[in-house]
């Protein structure tokens, strides 16, 4: 029996069924695990994703994009090779790919995590032969605290800064990690403002029935004056730029499973850093990997020669597969480099002058 | 342990010295004695010995997270510190952490002396009681290496305005081995004994600048007594009950760096206190400040640097005679009484009068301002004849009228983010003048532009920006701003080999391109012109008032 994936210089290819599982070039057929850019990338002729992936993939696609869907544990028959998708947990609409042919089950686990969140369907073990996992944080010292334990955190910092005349700022994706964050917050507190790269995709949320707490954009507030003390949820490449400067007087926090590190969080030279990740941490991904029973891993961006040595280590059949996907932005790359998922996604918004 | 593991995050990652402050006064607040006593020994540096090896305290660390040496290692190189590393990498807590953290450093203080078992079993059992933070916090003191990102004096402002007791007064009581215990610091916190009020000093008057330059406003010029204004450290000198004390203007005792201070106060009648200046004082004019650095910094005071910047007590003013306060009799009766007591001292070669500068009018006496570099000064000081000596910056009786300062035309090279509400913006430049057909830094300077002006520049580095070092970027040099300031001095550490104080933006120059900015050999000439021994601006920086962060401030390139 013979794994249905190999690696091809457009992507991770399945030759008996001919197409690709997140392409980083243009195919003709791509399975799409989610919408975030190293996964997605445009120009290909057909995409699949989940139902609930699809508000979020036209978001990030061309307008003339040709995406089909598959629910969540339904097969598809493609030349042969059966299909399906199975949630992820990592943000909405995120999947990871069972692929059977000849009685040997693969399984590509796109980006994962193991904890809840509200904001998308949770994570489910497959049983497989061969697993093909992200590795972002395979080191033991990441290990999340208690989602609601953070989300508590940011609520406070956000209530002490409005009663100091400051807003709150948190840097976060604007796929994913803002809605979560968003899904966290205490409406109670004060208005929440979105940037304009992060306000299209909490509509998209929407429209898949995750329920938000109310957001504006930055044009929909008629009195400047509420900008202070406001929550204000905008991507990593918005810090410094012009649109900024209408909040006044700011805390700053990036939101990040890097925060786990005291000199990370130093080197961000921002106020705050909350620990939030979509990716599973180091408990999380040995959890993952054992759930699956697989008899061999291939394991893919990030720490992933430290968890290769570690499942060696415990008889499992292990190696490191090089793929173009990038774990979580945020760690000791610059700014720049950490904003490339966003970048070209979005406009952002213009300081009137 | 939690209370003061919070302190310490909050601490960490509190940028603001106001919100510091305030963070240290709310756990003083709280804290029982015994545990402020232990937080105030570690945040103010002091150490204990390391009490298990740090070996031990890293296999152990593996055996509790089941993780072999080499996944230790990986996780130690990408997290950089020991005790952070060990924090993250053990498994959960079991117990909660009710115990106060002079508990855990008295079991810790007896460790030393007891068995590897004993000690594992210790330092296990505080890892399964506290959380991630506390632990870190908790490695640290273990190994011997708590550091935090304050200074004594922050922390001292926390705890005075916790307990409501002066910051001078703190700093004395904790001089030389303070021993932390409930006792040590219920009476470190206690209200001043007899003898501790002999050592206290009074509230600087501090002045504001003419802004305008223009005296004539201030009335006539008889009302009014001239001096120069010198640059070197403002200290009040207090002479009591045979005891000498020697306070700065941050409120820190500096009676041991300046012994010849020590020596001449013993010449003083004993209920003196004098408010003057110390100088690095040769040939009749004061050197360069940078000269009385090694004064402040260096840990012991060798013969050679008392040797190299031989100081002088400049007296300004007389706060105390015979015992009696006399801030609210008029100046000139306070300067004629100082006039007295000097003369009494008048053996000492390390105090001199302050020289009074007259002028039959205005014109005279601007005549005399323009001339103040001649003699090592950086303007002069405006006292209203009849005013009492008050408290803190009040307007309206001091004035210092500095003369113009000097001034360069360099090129915009590199830019750096602001702070604060200027955080979004490239508000903090870095300067350079033409030295062998090549830009070299010059200066460093963030202020002197108007808000659209800032916004204009800003919008103009992010077009032209090239390398990135660390928050630092590098911009093409095309624009060219003229800058002021205070002194120049020869610098073997900044690559111009010059230093200036406190240079700042005076305008931007529109009209010059990079090629028409000063070289190297123009700043020199204003060195030789004033004989290397210009003045150095001492008691307000525009940008940074306040004497803590002087030192920082001193030729900061
Ligand atoms: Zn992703
Ligand atoms: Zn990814």
């Amino acid at each position: 029996m013979k794994p249905a994936i190999q690696l091809t210089e457009r992507g991770l290819y399945c030759p008996q069924g001919d197409f690709y599982i997140d392409p980083w070039k243009s195919v003709p057929r791509a399975v799409v695990t989610h919408a975030h850019s190293d996964h997605a990338c445009r120009g290909c002729g057909q995409y699949l994703t989940t139902p609930e992936g699809l508000a979020v993939l036209k978001v990030r696609m061309a307008a003339d994009a040709v995406i089909e869907t598959l629910p969540f544990g339904t097969s598809t028959h493609i030349n042969g090779v059966q299909l399906s998708l199975h949630p992820a947990g990592h943000v909405l609409g995120s999947a990871q790919v069972r692929i059977e042919h000849a009685g040997y089950v693969s399984v590509v686990s796109g980006d994962y995590k193991i904890e809840p969140d509200r904001t998308c369907t949770p994570f489910e073990p497959v049983r497989c032969h061969l697993f093909l996992t992200e590795s972002t944080f395979g080191l033991p010292v990441y290990r999340w605290p208690a989602p609601g334990e953070v989300s508590s955190q940011i609520n406070q910092w956000w209530a002490r800064n409005r009663s100091n005349g400051q807003s709150s700022v948190v840097y976060a994706y604007s796929l994913g990690k803002a809605q979560r964050i968003l899904a966290g917050l205490d409406a109670g507190i004060g208005p929440i403002i979105t940037h304009g790269a992060v306000e299209p995709l909490n509509q998209a949320y929407r429209e898949s029935g995750i329920s938000l707490p109310p957001t504006r954009t930055v044009s929909q507030v008629d009195n400047a004056k509420e900008f202070k003390g406001a929550m204000v949820l905008a991507p990593p490449s918005a810090q410094g730029t012009p649109w900024m400067r209408r909040f006044g007087e700011v805390s700053q926090a990036f939101a990040s499973g890097w925060m786990q590190i005291r000199g990370t969080r130093r080197r961000r030279a921002l106020d705050r850093g909350f620990v939030v990740s979509d990716h599973a941490d180091w408990p999380g991904l040995l959890q993952a990997i054992e759930a699956t029973g697989a008899e061999t891993v291939w394991v893919t961006h990030g720490y992933s020669a430290v968890l290769v040595r570690w499942l060696q280590e415990r008889g499992t059949e292990a190696q490191v597969l090089e793929t173009r996907f990038q774990g979580e932005a945020g760690d000791t790359a610059g700014i720049e480099e950490a904003d490339k998922p966003e970048a070209g996604q979005t406009q952002p918004e213009v300081a009137p002058s | 342990m939690n209370q003061f593991a919070q302190l310490f995050t909050t601490l960490d990652e509190t940028n603001k010295t106001s919100g510091k402050v305030d963070a240290l006064s709310d756990y003083f607040r709280a804290a029982s004695p015994e545990d402020s006593a232990w937080a105030l020994f570690f945040l103010t540096g002091r150490r204990l010995k390391q009490a298990v090896p740090t070996k031990l305290l890293r296999a152990w660390a593996m055996e509790q997270a089941g993780i072999p040496d080499w996944l230790f290692q990986e996780s130690y190189d990408a997290v950089g510190d020991l005790a952070e590393t060990i924090a993250l990498l053990l498994p959960p807590p079991t117990g909660v952490d009710e115990t106060a953290l002079h508990h855990w450093v008295d079991r810790m203080n007896d460790l030393r002396f007891q068995g590897v078992e004993e000690q594992k079993r210790f330092v296990l059992e505080a890892w399964s009681q506290l959380g991630t933070p506390e632990r870190f916090v908790w490695n640290k003191i273990l190994v011997g290496a708590f550091r935090v990102g304050v200074s004594q004096q922050i922390v001292l402002r926390g705890l005075s305005k916790a307990k409501g007791v002066d910051v001078s007064q703190l700093t004395e009581r904790l001089m030389g081995d303070w021993k932390p215990s409930a006792e040590s610091y219920e009476q470190l916190i206690s209200a001043a004994t007899e003898q501790e009020n002999l050592s206290r000093l009074f509230p600087f008057f501090l002045a504001h600048s003419l802004e305008d330059g223009d005296p004539t406003r201030l009335g006539p010029v008889t009302d009014w007594q001239a001096e120069w204004k010198w640059d070197g450290i403002r200290c009040q000198v207090i002479r009591r009950q045979g005891e000498t004390w020697l306070w700065s203007r941050g409120e820190e005792l500096i009676t041991d760096r300046f012994p010849e201070i020590e020596s001449l106060a013993h010449a003083l009648p004993n209920g003196t206190v004098i408010d003057g200046e110390i100088l690095a004082w040769a040939d009749g004019r004061p050197l360069p400040f940078l000269q009385l650095q090694p004064r402040i910094t260096r840990k012991t005071l060798t013969k050679t640097i008392l040797r190299k910047a031989p100081v002088v007590l400049m007296a300004y003013d007389l706060l105390e005679h015979q015992g009696q306060e006399i801030r609210a009799l008029p100046l000139v009766e306070r300067r004629s009484l100082l006039e007295t007591v000097i003369q009494n001292a008048s053996g000492n070669p390390c105090v001199k009068l302050s020289p009074l500068v007259s002028g039959a009018d205005w014109l005279a006496v601007s005549a005399e301002q323009a001339r103040s570099r001649e003699l090592g000064a950086e303007g002069l000081m405006l006292k209203r004849r009849s005013s009492p000596y008050r408290a803190g910056r009040t307007r309206g009786d001091w004035w210092k009228w500095k003369v113009e300062p000097y001034t360069a035309d360099a090129v915009l090279t590199a830019a750096q983010r602001g702070s604060g509400k200027r955080a979004s913006l490239y508000t903090d430049y870095t300067f350079s003048i033409w030295k062998n057909g090549e830009l070299v830094p010059f200066a460093k300077a963030y202020s002197g532009l108007t808000d659209i002006e800032i916004q204009e520049v800003d919008a103009f580095l992010r077009k032209h920006m090239r390398e990135k070092f660390g928050p630092v970027r590098t911009v093409e040099p095309l624009l060219v701003f003229e800058l002021g300031f205070e002194a120049i001095q020869r610098s073997t550490r900044h690559k111009s080999g010059l230093a200036v104080r406190f240079p700042r933006i005076l305008r931007w120059r529109r009209d010059k391109t990079a090629e028409q900015a000063d070289s190297i050999e123009s700043i020199e000439a204003l060195l030789t012109l004033s004989q290397a021994t210009q003045p150095i601006s001492n008691t307000e920086n525009p940008e940074n008032p306040g004497s803590a962060s002087r030192e920082r401030f001193l030729f900061d390139l």
